[in-house]
């Protein structure tokens, strides 16, 4: 009982990321959202698996496609949403948008829109926890695409070097915006190059979030008994668009179309319903809860109110003293 | 003492005052520094906190933004301000802009300590002068420290900080021997400073021009030109008060800058002055910059490419003596 408990509470936040982002895209046309949004859906599996993984205490460093891990981390669905109209009672004031969520309670230290652009910055949190003997995990997310740059290989040597307490967390989605994994790496198994900088690394079936939820823990675990950084690979594949602007003229529809049989929430449920019980009224009940709550959240959006122009300047420099 | 002295000195007050506090960068411990300013500090302090970097400046300086995030004080040193490029991403992207962009709620008090300015004909890669550049960022502190109480003071003002500054040490100024007071400690980092007054003419400048302007008003004022020297201090924020207080005593302004003269800080002190000071000009403002190349490695070819003392002193002359 105590196991269907939980395969639930993962359903859960899996439906929500998916109904969230749904309701983004349908936000998205209708100019509520603007500037860039990048949606998560088919991947999951990878956040909702790895930071159920983790401990309150511990940090999140995430990228331009980070509202799925924002929620399974727990951040209010209204604060994500208001920031993607742009409100002030978003969780950035609006300063960010989609791109850049932030949020100090649950330490998630944003979406980075610059590829790569987050790892040395989840190397110094670290790295300041080891310093000051702290038993945190930092939680670095990126994607493929990162891996070709040149702050992956800086930060793998780093972190290995210093044997920080470091969760790298691969998001091999196959395309890096529109180049295909095997056009950008001359060694498409990426879990090598980590490993080539001595940093312990394996892959796991992105689409499956037990599977992702084992590899986290145990990956977790090494890191915070002090053995060093962790290189896990999640193998999955988004669904949609790289964002609202993608015309998709680089993958066929066949491809997208196996991997949908892949879907990480059909896949869980069939988990679920493997001992015979059905788990339709389970479903039926997240799926509206998850309804409501995304409800409220539009409404906590739409009720918000836009920062004053004049204090367009403010948090350009500290307002308090250090 | 020297200036190189008076840094050193700096850390090592702030190492043992603040166990947040640490130095990282390429070869700041065995080797003692590339410059030598942290000399002696890893056997005092041991390779936690005088942590040598591997070559990846974009790591390591983003690993400054990380560790500052997460309550530490780290001093990066950048072995020289071409090489800071490579960590520009980090700088910009992310120390910058991460307090406006969380809608005030991370903070970066990171402290770049880089070495910066031409002169020592080590060519095109290690020369040049882009503290004017970095002032073009909103976000960070941009500090010029000439002298060795500011080289001293500055650094321990930097690390109190809540935000990110960037300091830029003239290469040329690490032998300069000076007096640091006993109770030498902080500085504002608030305005620029008359590091001589004259009634006839500001040079505004900044670093080792400093010193150059110094040298070229002593002899004008043998030939009876005063020449008020104004020191900038801290490029970002300017002080735009002391600059339109000087000019209005002396209404000519002559700006001298290593840096290249296109889109340079020259032009934005330059720009502020007749925003500003319009109508206290007697002269229109001139500017005496770095010749608009990489530079080169000759010796008469590089000094041909600097602001020097006699130049300087020219260009006063010439302004003093026409007319308009």
């Amino acid at each position: 009982m105590m196991e269907r408990d939980h395969l639930l509470v993962l359903l859960r936040q899996m439906i929500l990321i998916r109904r969230f982002e749904e309701k983004c895209a349908e936000l998205y046309t209708q100019q509520k959202i603007r500037g860039f949004l990048h949606l998560y859906i088919g991947e999951e599996a990878v956040g909702v698996g790895v930071i159920q993984a983790l401990r309150a205490e511990d940090t999140i460093v995430s990228t331009y496609r980070e509202h799925g891990h924002a929620l399974a981390r727990g951040m209010p669905a209204g604060s994500i949403m208001a920031e993607m109209f742009g409100k002030q009672e978003g969780c950035s004031r609006g300063r960010g948008g989609s791109m850049h969520l932030f949020d100090a309670k649950t330490r998630f230290y944003g979406g980075n829109a610059v590829v790569g652009g987050g790892l040395p910055v989840a190397v110094g949190l670290a790295l300041a926890d080891k310093m000051r003997a702290q038993q945190r995990v930092t939680c670095c997310f990126f994607g493929d695409g990162a891996v070709a740059e040149g702050e992956f290989h800086e930060c793998m040597n780093l972190a290995a070097l210093w044997k920080l307490p470091l969760l790298f967390v691969c998001e091999n989605n196959r395309y890096a915006m529109g180049t295909r994994l095997d056009v950008s790496h001359s060694q498409t198994d990426l879990s090598k190059k980590a490993a080539a900088y001595c940093v312990p690394a394996s892959a796991v079936d992105g689409m499956d979030v037990l599977a992702v939820e084992d590899a986290a823990k145990s990956a977790i675990q090494r890191v915070r008994s002090g053995e060093g950084p962790y290189f896990l690979e999640c193998r999955t594949y988004r669904f949609r668009a790289h964002s609202m602007y993608d015309p998709e003229l680089y993958r066929n529809k066949a491809e997208v179309e196996e991997w949908k049989k892949r879907d990480p929430i059909p896949a869980l449920i069939r988990r679920i319903e493997e001992d015979g019980t059905t788990a339709e009224p389970d479903v039926a009940q997240i799926e509206r809860q998850v309804a409501k709550e995304i409800e409220e959240a539009i409404a906590f959006a739409e009720s918000g109110t836009w920062e004053p122009v004049e204090d367009l300047l403010r948090f350009v420099y500290s307002e308090r003293p250090a | 003492m020297t200036y190189r002295d008076a840094i050193r000195e700096a850390i090592r007050k702030a190492l043992r005052a603040d166990d947040r506090v640490f130095l990282m960068g390429e070869d700041v411990g065995r080797y003692g520094g590339c410059y030598a300013v942290s000399k002696g500090l890893l056997a005092e302090f041991g390779p936690e906190r005088i942590r040598d970097t591997p070559l990846s400046e974009s790591a390591f300086v983003g690993a400054g933004i990380g560790a500052a995030l997460g309550g530490m004080r780290p001093i990066v040193e950048i072995m020289t301000v071409n090489f800071s490029l490579l960590a520009l991403d980090q700088i910009l992207n992310n120390a910058a802009t991460l307090l406006h962009m969380s809608g005030g709620q991370f903070n970066v008090p990171l402290f770049i300590r880089m070495v910066t300015g031409g002169g020592r004909q080590l060519a095109a890669h290690h020369s040049h002068s882009l503290e004017g550049w970095y002032a073009h960022i909103p976000g960070i502190k941009v500090l010029t420290p000439a002298t060795l109480e500011d080289a001293h003071g500055m650094l321990l003002t930097a690390l109190q900080d809540p935000d990110p500054v960037l300091i830029f040490e003239n290469a040329l100024l690490y032998n300069m021997e000076g007096e640091l007071p006993a109770d030498a400690g902080p500085v504002e980092i608030v305005h620029a400073t008359v590091r001589r007054p004259g009634r006839d003419i500001s040079v505004i400048t900044y670093g080792t021009s400093v010193w150059k302007a110094l040298e070229a008003a002593r002899g004008l004022a043998e030939k009876g030109i005063e020449t008020e020297v104004v020191d900038l201090r801290t490029l970002r924020p300017l002080d735009d008060g002391t600059l339109v207080d000087s000019v209005s005593r002396t209404h000519r302004a002559l700006i001298v800058d290593e840096g290249w003269r296109s889109g340079g800080i020259s032009a934005e002190i330059s720009a502020r002055l007749t925003e500003q000071a319009f109508y206290e000009l007697d002269a229109h403002v001139q500017r005496l910059c770095g010749a608009e190349v990489p530079m080169p490695y000759a010796a008469h070819m590089e000094l041909a490419s600097i602001p020097q003392a006699a130049t300087i002193a020219a260009a006063v002359e010439g302004m003093v003596r026409s007319h308009g």
